[in-house]
């Protein structure tokens, strides 16, 4: 093998700008119509168009230079270095671990527990708004509903395409039962989720008999359904204007956040007044559902019913063979993936004080069912890594007013946010098929625990 | 009765589009076995392909005739979401074949994503509304067959008949029917895999495209959403018909747009694609397979 990789590199470097011109070649057809060419409506409203070369050129300068670095350079590299990996023997998942890596748990929530006083002391009460609502928040409720979705396709292995119906559920069960009969968010949490849970059974009963990418679609179908009836069932749900004025949550009804309320919260501690407050509650609201999420998650795989999942996941048939009742085993996975739907929902509806259906399309499902396979499916870190890295980063970019010094000040990032988010998902797909996390950790073993790699463990047929 | 048959042949214009666009998806999954869910936004480019090629052609030649400028619309469109599709397939989707199954899926959701916000960046998020190309209606007594309806159809059943002829009659169909069957055995007995593949993309896309074109003729209107709600409403109808299934597709595609347009016709506007969705999942519960769908054999 080592005399096939060190091959001339003249021979390379032709081959190298062949491509590099075809890709050329090809990335101007491609852009030639879409990016050459700019529609746009002028005074009358007519439609009409210019022609926008300069992009063209970069475009297709871009993915021809590209093409060339990668042909000629980045894949011998990549190619040698794994050959020396090879060679030397080292495999993928070494049993040495680094301290940090060993405690990696440990340091990430002690961080967490901290993260809203630490952002308190760096940047003040205004500027810590952003970081604890838009980062922190944002991110952990991506979290929440990713491991969430995480026992249905992780664990038991069903392809759910209409998670964020569960979401919707939890989110109008805390809206309109708050807003009608004026329960608490403390009553509320944990009716939204055992309302959630029921729709997940009722969703997952007719499913049951159907496997792989039919349920993907059936469910993909009851997620838009729900969506639509809040749209049109305009008497109770108010349509797309939404529900808004949702009560806040009070800290376990001792003290309120509403500020014209006689115990509110910042008066009784003598504070000056912010929102900040009641979002760094909010934060450890959701770091609590978090945190009961995963143990949850943890606990039940040790248990009979987790241990049916993922028997049913590595196969269905053996499970069955063996005695396994197929139907309340995947009923299972199914009502407790939307429960934690629906706490993440009813939270969400709280936090924002507002909801309506525009969030709770099908794009929002894809995205977590990204973020759960990027993180790598069963694996609870690697889905954590995987929410902060594509909800964060997407986050990052509303924060870049910088580029517009860059691109001019008609440049807004935000624009962008979705369209990298949909590069991003690719790019991690194609060099890390796996996920983040590579490794799995069996919780049923012989003798010693050991890690294994993600490859063993199936995505299931269901 | 007249408002009955009306309804049907609106029904019908709709299902044509929405077949063609279901032949994209069941002629991918049959072959690689992989829900394309960016196969909607080709549907798109193709429609914003043959808007822009409508506005070139009529700035540089001004009086074109219509048949002419439709035939170009068609003819650009398919070159170019064949291009496309085939260079999707080949970043997004080969690397990954034979990994794991989820893989190819997330890849073609982000690529859905970056499509049609890759439209909404260059093109702009407003609607494109472009003036009517056909307009001659037909009346046979209280029914109103417009031109554009006849055309929609004629030209889908063109397609369909080309399509089948190609699947069934030339080695290349060939080619890909045994892909379908079995990949490994067909490489083995010198079936050139990744180009069949290759070209199914290419085909599916092709027929995405006039689907395209021929939606952007008939509400006269493009947007860089456009892909999503017609997409998932495809690929209903290529499940409903049994993945997998030429025919079924077609079929598929006709019952949803038939659904589509007697239920607004009869019950309401604003339930129809609940109505949509509801059949098929009720389809799915009784017949797990589709109408046309073969059975799958599980094997141990």
């Amino acid at each position: 093998m080592a005399t096939v990789s060190e091959t001339v590199p003249n021979n390379v470097m032709a081959k190298a700008i062949k491509e590099g011109i075809f890709a050329g070649v090809i990335a101007f057809l491609m852009f030639s119509l879409f990016v050459g060419i700019e529609t746009y409506q002028d005074i009358n409203n007519q439609l009409v168009w210019r022609t926008r070369w300069g992009l063209l050129a970069v475009f297709v300068a871009v993915a021809a230079v590209g093409r060339f670095m990668t042909v000629a350079f980045i894949k011998p590299h990549l190619d040698r270095r794994k050959l020396a990996k090879a060679k030397a023997g080292i495999l993928e998942i070494s049993e040495e671990k680094s301290f940090f890596h060993r405690h990696f748990l440990k340091f990430a929530l002690v961080f967490l527990l901290i993260y809203p006083f630490l952002s308190l002391l760096i940047v003040g009460k205004q500027g810590s708004l952003k970081y604890v609502d838009n980062f922190g928040i944002q991110i952990l409720i991506y979290v929440m509903l990713a491991w969430g979705l995480n026992i249905v396709v992780g664990l038991a292995g069903l392809l759910d395409l209409g998670y964020v119906a569960f979401y919707a559920v939890g989110a109008y069960s805390y809206a309109l039962l708050s807003s009608y009969f004026g329960f608490s968010f403390w009553l509320l949490l944990p009716m939204s989720g055992i309302l959630a849970a029921l729709w997940g059974v009722i969703l997952g009963f007719p499913v049951l008999r159907l496997r792989g990418d039919y349920l993907a679609i059936v469910t993909l179908a009851f997620g838009e359904i729900i969506r639509l009836v809040l749209i049109n069932w305009t008497d109770v749900t108010k349509g797309t204007f939404g529900i808004s004025g949702i009560a806040k949550a009070s800290f376990f009804g001792i003290w309120s956040f509403d500020t014209g309320s006689p115990n509110n919260f910042v008066k009784a501690w003598g504070l000056s007044a912010s929102s900040v407050y009641y979002k760094i509650f909010l934060f450890y609201i959701i770091l609590a559902l978090c945190m009961l999420t995963a143990y949850v998650t943890i606990r039940l795989r040790r248990m009979p019913i987790g241990r049916a999942w993922e028997a049913l996941r590595e196969d269905e048939i053996a499970c069955r063979s063996l005695g396994i009742n197929t139907v309340t085993t995947k009923l299972t996975a199914f009502a407790t993936g939307a429960m934690f739907g629906g706490f993440a929902g009813s939270f969400f509806a709280t936090r924002q004080g507002f909801v309506s259906p525009e969030s709770f399309v099908f794009l929002e499902s894809a995205v977590i069912l990204a973020i759960v396979v990027l993180g790598g499916m069963g694996s609870l870190t690697g889905i954590a890594i995987a929410a902060v890295i594509m909800v964060g980063g997407t986050e990052i970019l509303r924060e870049m007013s910088f580029l517009k010094i860059i691109f001019g000040p008609d440049f807004t990032p935000e624009l962008y946010r979705m369209l990298l988010f949909g590069l991003a998902m690719i790019i991690v797909m194609l060099f890390k098929p796996r996920g983040f996390v590579g490794s799995r950790e069996p919780t049923a073993f012989l003798k010693e625990r050991k890690a294994i790699s993600g490859s063993f463990t199936k995505e299931g047929h269901g | 009765m007249e408002y009955f048959i009306q309804q049907l042949i609106n029904g019908l214009t709709l299902g044509s589009i929405y077949g063609l666009v279901a032949i994209g998806y069941t002629m991918v999954y049959g072959i690689i076995g992989m829900i394309n869910f960016a196969h909607g936004d080709i549907f798109m480019l193709g429609g914003f392909a043959a808007l822009i090629v409508f506005l070139l052609a009529t700035s540089f030649f001004a009086g074109i005739p219509v048949a002419l400028l439709l035939l170009l619309m068609l003819l650009v469109g398919m070159l170019m979401t064949g291009l496309w599709n085939w260079t999707i397939e080949r970043i997004a989707y080969r690397p990954l074949r034979g990994s794991f199954r989820l893989a190819p899926l997330i890849t073609a959701i982000g690529m859905s994503i970056f499509l049609s916000n890759f439209i909404q960046v260059t093109q702009g998020p407003r609607n494109k509304p472009i003036p009517p190309l056909v307009t001659d209606t037909y009346h046979f007594g209280a029914i109103t067959v417009s031109l554009k309806q006849i055309l929609i159809v004629v030209i889908t059943s063109i397609l369909l008949f080309a399509f089948w002829y190609i699947v069934n009659k030339t080695p290349l169909g060939r080619a890909q029917r045994a892909t379908e069957q079995d990949r490994k055995m067909a490489a083995l007995l010198g079936v050139d895999v990744d180009k069949t593949i290759s070209i199914t993309f290419i085909m599916g896309a092709a027929l995405a495209a006039v689907a395209g074109a021929m939606y952007l003729m008939y509400y006269g209107v493009a947007s860089f959403n456009d892909g999503f709600i017609p997409g998932v409403k495809a690929f209903t109808a290529a499940v409903l018909g049994g993945i997998g299934s030429l025919p079924g597709a077609v079929l598929g595609g006709l019952l949803i747009g038939l659904i589509e347009s007697l239920w607004s016709a009869y019950f309401s506007i604003a339930y129809k694609d609940v109505a949509t969705f509801a059949i098929l999942a009720f389809v799915l519960i009784f017949k797990p397979t589709g109408i046309l769908g073969r059975p799958e054999v599980e094997k141990v």
